[in-house]
């Protein structure tokens, strides 16, 4: 499949579509934690770097095979998402925003000094296992159990902490339960794109884990629009390319980028597909006429 | 030594006080965290510099200068960025308008000064003396002093002025604020130009203090204030100012006595461990959910 894609695909635009997959995947993952169950995270970096770190080690140092690697990963940050998801029962809001801010400095700080990582130096020389095929197979998976999830008993849960988790829990739910669940579903898929990533660069250092990927990850949930996963999709898709795009304005690039975050929120505050949900679309397409 | 590190832990969290001031105040108003609040601290910073090298000017002049231009740019961003965002938008949209913020004024002062650290020339002299066993530079206690007389008028302001009143009273409830008649868009304003002047006073200071100056110091700086917000109590005008001193001082203490290469991480692992075991920070009054 590959082997076919970069005959007819120029390795540039075949590049993006990759990385726009594995955004994708990242992009999710902070969805469920902040668009769905609306707990403010800005420490993705965090569990994407775990899982980076884990997988290559894995693979390079002991030969493993990928998806064994990109699975471990996957897991222990999602043990880590489960460690974060604790002080979630007694802090909320913006307490919490900073709490996952620590925590990410904390693992960055940590990996700068990881003997085995490399320290600031990183580590490199990865074999380059994450291909088209892998990350869009992966992707299509994760999005149809995504939706699925949000579907769920478990999903409605999730989103009813997000409108009024005073009343979610006079309905019943056990909001600490399920804020837990979500902080170890979500940094899960972040250990595994940190995988993909890995694997895809080649390379990973310290800094390419740091405040700002978080935030472009979080920039990617917001933009599209809070909870949905078509709207998390659209704004991923959006914000990997518009960085190429604007590489025409060369140095002013990050300009631009920071003047759009701004004129995007002032025009669409709640986002460019502010909560429409995957079921809404179907409901909207096959019931035409129903109703 | 002990006492000597707890001076310099105390120059160190004056500063970051003076910015996380900034943070709160704009906080217990809107709660909005104002992540370009950092980079208001290094546009602060360069223009103290510019005074000081252009215009010649002594200390005081270059920082009541960087202060009155910060002012300006904390209501200008305040007007442009978040202004159009108030009341019809979630509190994330207009957290990511501030990140968009963020990097373009970062960007800017890239573009615009180059990446690379420029030295703060020395425009006091250093004298060190000696009090016993304990050394303190001139620097030091300027700082120090400064950072007082700016916190007691920043008190002052909010508890004996009108504007301060106004203040209090937008603080405890904005849209009642309104009600009885006052000006809400003004003490906003006035609130991001008092809290952005802080930080630019800040800046200054830092400059001086560790001699260099850098567009991506905001960063960093921005995000330990914040920490020393939250690890008071957002909102508390008092807690600010305690989290500043004790998030310095324990950083300070952690350098000397455990690691520098984990400086960075010591300052949010004393935040995590203090928001576990007092979720609304130093100072922070507990707040009862109600429906």
């Amino acid at each position: 499949m590959d082997a076919i894609l970069t005959q007819y695909i120029d390795a540039y635009y075949l590049r993006i579509i990759i990385l726009i997959g594995i955004n994708i995947i990242l992009a999710l993952g902070l969805n469920i934690i902040t668009g769905v169950t609306g707990q403010l995270s800005m420490g993705h970096a965090g569990f994407m770097s775990i899982g980076a770190y884990t997988a290559a080690i894995l693979t390079m140092k002991f030969g493993l095979p990928f998806w064994m690697a990109l699975l471990a990963g996957a897991s222990l940050a999602a043990f880590f998402g489960f460690l974060i998801g604790i002080p979630t029962l007694r802090l909320e809001g913006d307490y919490l925003a900073m709490v996952t801010i620590g925590f990410a400095e904390i693992i960055r700080v940590f990996f700068l000094n990881f003997e085995p990582g490399g320290k600031a130096v990183g580590l490199y020389g990865m074999p380059q296992h994450t291909t088209f095929t892998i990350v869009w197979v992966l992707v299509i998976i994760v999005i149809l159990l995504n939706a699925k999830l949000l579907e769920s008993r478990t999903g409605r849960a999730f989103y009813a902490i997000r409108e009024n988790e005073i009343a979610a829990q006079a309905s019943g739910i056990n909001t600490t339960r399920f804020k837990v669940l979500a902080f170890t579903v979500g940094s899960f898929l972040g250990g595994l794109g940190g995988g993909l990533y890995a694997h895809y660069m080649s390379y990973i250092a310290p800094q390419d884990f740091a405040f700002m990927k978080s935030i472009e990850i979080l920039n990617m949930v917001v933009l599209g629009g809070m909870g949905s996963i078509p709207g998390t999709i659209l704004g991923t898709i959006i914000l990997t390319i518009a960085p190429e795009m604007l590489r025409i304005v060369a140095d002013y690039r990050l300009l631009f980028y920071g003047a759009l975050l701004v004129i995007l929120m002032i025009f669409r505050p709640n986002g460019l597909l502010g909560d429409i949900r995957i079921y809404d679309i179907r409901k909207r397409w096959f019931n035409r006429g129903v109703n | 030594m002990f006492l000597e590190q707890f001076l310099n832990g105390l120059t160190l969290g004056s500063t970051y006080a003076l910015i996380a001031l900034g943070y709160t105040m704009v906080y217990g108003i809107i709660q909005l965290i104002n992540f370009a609040h950092g980079e208001i601290y290094m546009f602060g910073a360069f223009a103290g510099l510019l005074l000081v090298t252009v215009a010649g000017v002594n200390l005081f002049v270059a920082l009541i200068g960087a202060m009155l231009f910060c002012m300006l740019l904390g209501m200008l961003v305040e007007r442009i960025a978040y202004r159009p965002l108030r009341g019809k938008s979630t509190r994330l949209s207009a957290l990511i308008s501030a990140i968009g913020v963020s990097i373009f004024l970062s960007t800017l002062m890239a573009l615009l000064r180059g990446t690379n650290t420029t030295r703060y020339p020395d425009i006091i002299h250093r004298h060190t003396y000696t009090i016993g066993s304990i050394e303190i530079s001139s620097l030091q206690i300027i700082i120090l002093v400064v950072a007082a007389l700016l916190m007691i008028g920043l008190e002052l302001l909010i508890q004996r002025t009108r504007i301060g009143k106004a203040m209090r009273a937008c603080s405890q409830d904005l849209e009642a604020s309104a009600l009885m008649g006052i000006n809400v868009n003004r003490v906003i304003s006035a609130t991001f130009a008092i809290g952005s002047s802080l930080a630019a006073a800040g800046g200054v200071m830092v400059g001086i203090y560790y001699n260099a100056v850098w567009p991506y110091m905001g960063t960093m700086a921005g995000l330990k204030a914040f920490a020393a917000a939250v690890l008071g109590g957002i909102g508390s005008i008092p807690g600010a100012m305690i989290g500043g001193l004790t998030l310095g001082v324990m950083e300070i203490m952690g350098v000397a006595y455990l690691s520098s290469s984990y400086k960075d991480a010591i300052a949010f692992a004393i935040l995590i461990l203090v928001l576990i075991i007092r979720p609304q920070g130093i100072m922070g009054k507990k707040q009862v959910k109600k429906v």
